[in-house]
């Protein structure tokens, strides 16, 4: 234990002794964290059903990302063919997913791995998407490196309508239940994204782009209501 | 305070009237100012809230949240190291700026660091990291596009989310021009989005190179062991994701119990801070990177600062202490919205920087910084937190009035007013005078231009003559 710990810790006890006994202060702790209870969700985080989806959309706009709705993955590769046309190169950076494996990537240049300086394009699948604010939630792991979702100069990114929940809390309870009893809840890295990349900072001039990617592309596959 | 400060950064609090003079006289400045906060901070912030009708609940919500963390501080922070410690993740407590930086400097160190890059950290500017790391051999490279432009000129951020706020496209392309010197001189840099192109294309491949990367940390999350930060630009993100060593730097009160606790603060922060219904990228970090992950650091080190919060929580101070750091009260202030944030000359400028700075860099030199205020109330109407600021500012104020910090005549001048505010009598007495006095020197005149005694006021506008006797007067002869 160092010292600066002991002192730090030494002076919180003296000051919060006056309020609650220690004992107290752990009860209340892990109360809270036993419960892991949610605060106000509001209203606009509890949609249902088919309006999860399209609120996800309308969100996920109004913070300018691009949004196309497909029928099934079959459709995928041939708009990622488009995308790398438009921006010139043919070289291809996609996560090692196995749905993203499995498809056909003819006349491209194709590279299962995290993100890469000089990627143009990249390919992510998502974890989940929240409604409330259309964010896409990316976990990091074996087959999603963290890294691509920033890198490329366009980002695309394939969800499945069934991934998409209300709001940020059905993310965590997700993210429980797949972690069971013995794993981590949460993976080293975890990313929200809400649109492409922007910065202000020059005379609060809006520019999308900043040291992300400047478009984002979500391809939302709907196979029930295509 | 026990707070080092590394030569170079010694602040300028007390020279407040000299700073403000200063940008009042820059028009530029003035012009940016009346441009940028109304229209954008202010106007963006109120359509956020309309289009979330559980606002305020949120705020009342958020308020109590941090104030349970405050009551239970050290056990959350205790449940914090504990499982971020499960997770590989080293924890490093820092009692004050100078042993942070020390903490900081030796984990680059062990790893043969020769450059870092850096996420935006707000507390990283509190401990002067960069000079400091800068001058035992690490180099430094700030990858916020408004942090690399004032380390560029060598300047204090002047808004604690939009650092180079009190900066010009054209001030910005003549610093670039100045500093990367291998491009064209000749270049047309006349457009926000060609010095953003310029400033990715310097910092891509910084990013890629650096031994460690610094972020500060938002949120701490005692559940999981699990740090935050919020980021538009994707800058952060990479500077946690692409070096082989991660620390983060933060605060102690910044921890909160759970997930679902991390998930309020962060409906707030944005709508708040830039009017957005999201920031861009929020990223959860958890220890350094797994087995089978693809990318991630080795190691993972965090820095938890206490300079001297333990003390604000025992104090009259301790609601600051609430504070997400969302930069409203600073947007709202109207001191701010004609000074800017050099003025302030500390790190931590407006209202927040008014309370906080006194604290950092002790009474002597920053007692004039709680007067710069017109205690309106602005800044804590559309604190998230309900931090009662104007209240906070008052405590200072009494504190430097107790301990002798303003001059012989504010001091003098104080005392002759308690005299008469506590006697009514003379008081009335020596208004109705006043008052008569006035009026028969202004004669038929409406105003004064120039009156004795008052030059501070008439100096910029007339004293309208009084009219008829004092608002006492004319209410006890039942005007009404």
């Amino acid at each position: 234990m160092s010292k600066a710990r002991t002192e730090i810790f030494a002076r919180l006890k003296s000051v919060l002794d006056l309020k609650q006994d220690q004992s107290t202060r752990v009860q209340n702790a892990e109360q809270r964290i036993g419960a892991a209870a949610p605060n106000l969700i509001p209203a606009r985080g509890l949609s249902e059903g088919l309006t999860q989806a399209i609120m996800f959309e309308e969100e996920a706009k109004f913070a300018q990302a691009e949004v196309r709705k497909l029928a099934n993955l079959e459709a995928v590769s041939d708009i990622v063919r488009d995308t790398c046309q438009e921006a010139q190169t043919t070289a291809l950076k996609v996560a090692p997913h196995p749905e993203l494996q499995a498809m056909d990537w003819h006349s491209l240049n194709v590279e299962f791995g995290p993100g890469a300086g000089s990627d143009l394009v990249g390919l992510s699948r998502a974890y989940a998407g929240v409604a409330e604010t259309g964010t896409l939630v990316m976990v990091s792991g074996p087959t999603s490196p963290s890294t691509l979702n920033f890198l490329p100069d366009v980002h695309i990114v394939v969800i499945h309508t069934e991934d998409i929940v209300a709001n940020y809390e059905q993310v965590w309870a997700k993210l429980r239940q797949d972690a069971g009893a013995d794993k981590p809840v949460m993976p080293r890295t975890v990313n929200w994204i809400t649109g492409p990349s922007r910065t202000a900072d020059i005379e609060q001039t809006l520019l999308l782009g900043a040291h992300g990617p400047r478009k984002l592309i979500i391809l939302l596959i709907d196979a029930k209501n295509p | 305070m026990s707070n080092p400060i590394p030569s170079g950064h010694e602040p300028q609090c007390h020279d407040f009237q000299a700073g403000a003079k200063k940008a009042l006289d820059n028009k530029v400045l003035q012009a940016l100012l009346e441009r940028t906060l109304k229209s954008g901070f202010q106007q963006r912030r109120l359509n956020a809230k309309a289009r979330l009708p559980e606002y305020d609940q949120l705020r009342d919500q958020a308020r109590d949240l941090k104030n349970h963390v405050l009551d239970n501080l050290d056990v959350y922070l205790q449940r914090f190291e504990t499982e971020l410690t499960k997770a590989g993740g080293f924890v490093h407590w820092a009692k004050d700026a100078a042993h942070a930086r020390e903490i900081i400097l030796k984990i680059c160190q062990d790893v043969g660091a020769k450059t870092v890059s850096k996420g935006k950290s707000m507390i990283g500017e509190e401990i002067a990291l960069n000079d400091f790391l800068d001058a035992n051999g690490v180099v430094p490279i700030e990858t916020d596009l408004g942090e690399y432009i004032i380390q560029l000129r060598h300047e204090l951020p002047s808004h604690i989310i939009a650092p180079a706020f009190h900066l010009s496209k054209e001030q910005v392309g003549e610093t670039f021009k100045e500093h990367h010197t291998h491009l064209n001189a000749e270049r047309d840099l006349s457009e926000p989005s060609v010095l953003l192109g310029e400033a990715r294309a310097q910092l891509r491949d910084k990013f890629l190179r650096a031994d460690v990367g610094i972020t500060g940390a938002n949120i701490l999350i005692a559940e999981t062991g699990t740090a935050m930060i919020v980021t538009n630009e994707g800058n952060g993100d990479l500077t946690q994701s692409l070096p082989p060593v991660h620390i983060a730097l933060t605060s102690i009160e910044k921890v909160v119990p759970t997930l679902e606790d991390a998930t309020l603060i962060l409906r707030l922060l944005a709508r708040t801070a830039t009017g957005q219904e999201q920031t861009v990228y929020n990223t959860f970090f958890t220890g350094p990177k797994r087995q089978g992950d693809l990318d991630g650091p080795q190691a993972f080190h965090m820095v938890l600062l206490d300079n001297g919060r333990t003390e604000l929580l025992a104090s009259e101070f301790r609601d600051v202490l609430r504070c997400i750091r969302c930069g409203a009260c600073i947007n709202h202030c109207p001191v701010y919205a004609v000074t800017s944030g050099h003025a302030y000359g500390w790190v931590y400028p407006g209202p927040i920087g008014s309370v906080l700075s006194p604290h950092f860099v002790g009474l002597d030199e920053a007692h004039v910084l709680p007067s710069a205020s017109t205690l309106c109330g602005r800044c804590e109407e559309v604190c998230p937190v309900h931090i009662p600021l104007p209240d906070l500012l008052r405590h200072w104020r009494t504190r430097g009035f107790a301990a002798k910090k303003s001059s012989k005549m504010q001091r003098v001048g104080l005392w002759l007013w308690a005299q008469l505010a506590k006697r009514p009598g003379l008081y009335h007495a020596v208004m109705g005078l006043g008052v008569s006095g006035l009026k028969l020197m202004g004669g038929n005149r409406g105003a004064f231009k120039t009156l004795l005694g008052a030059g501070g006021w008439t100096k910029t506008r007339d004293l309208p003559t009084p009219q008829g006797g004092t608002f006492q007067a004319r209410y006890r002869k039942g005007e009404r």
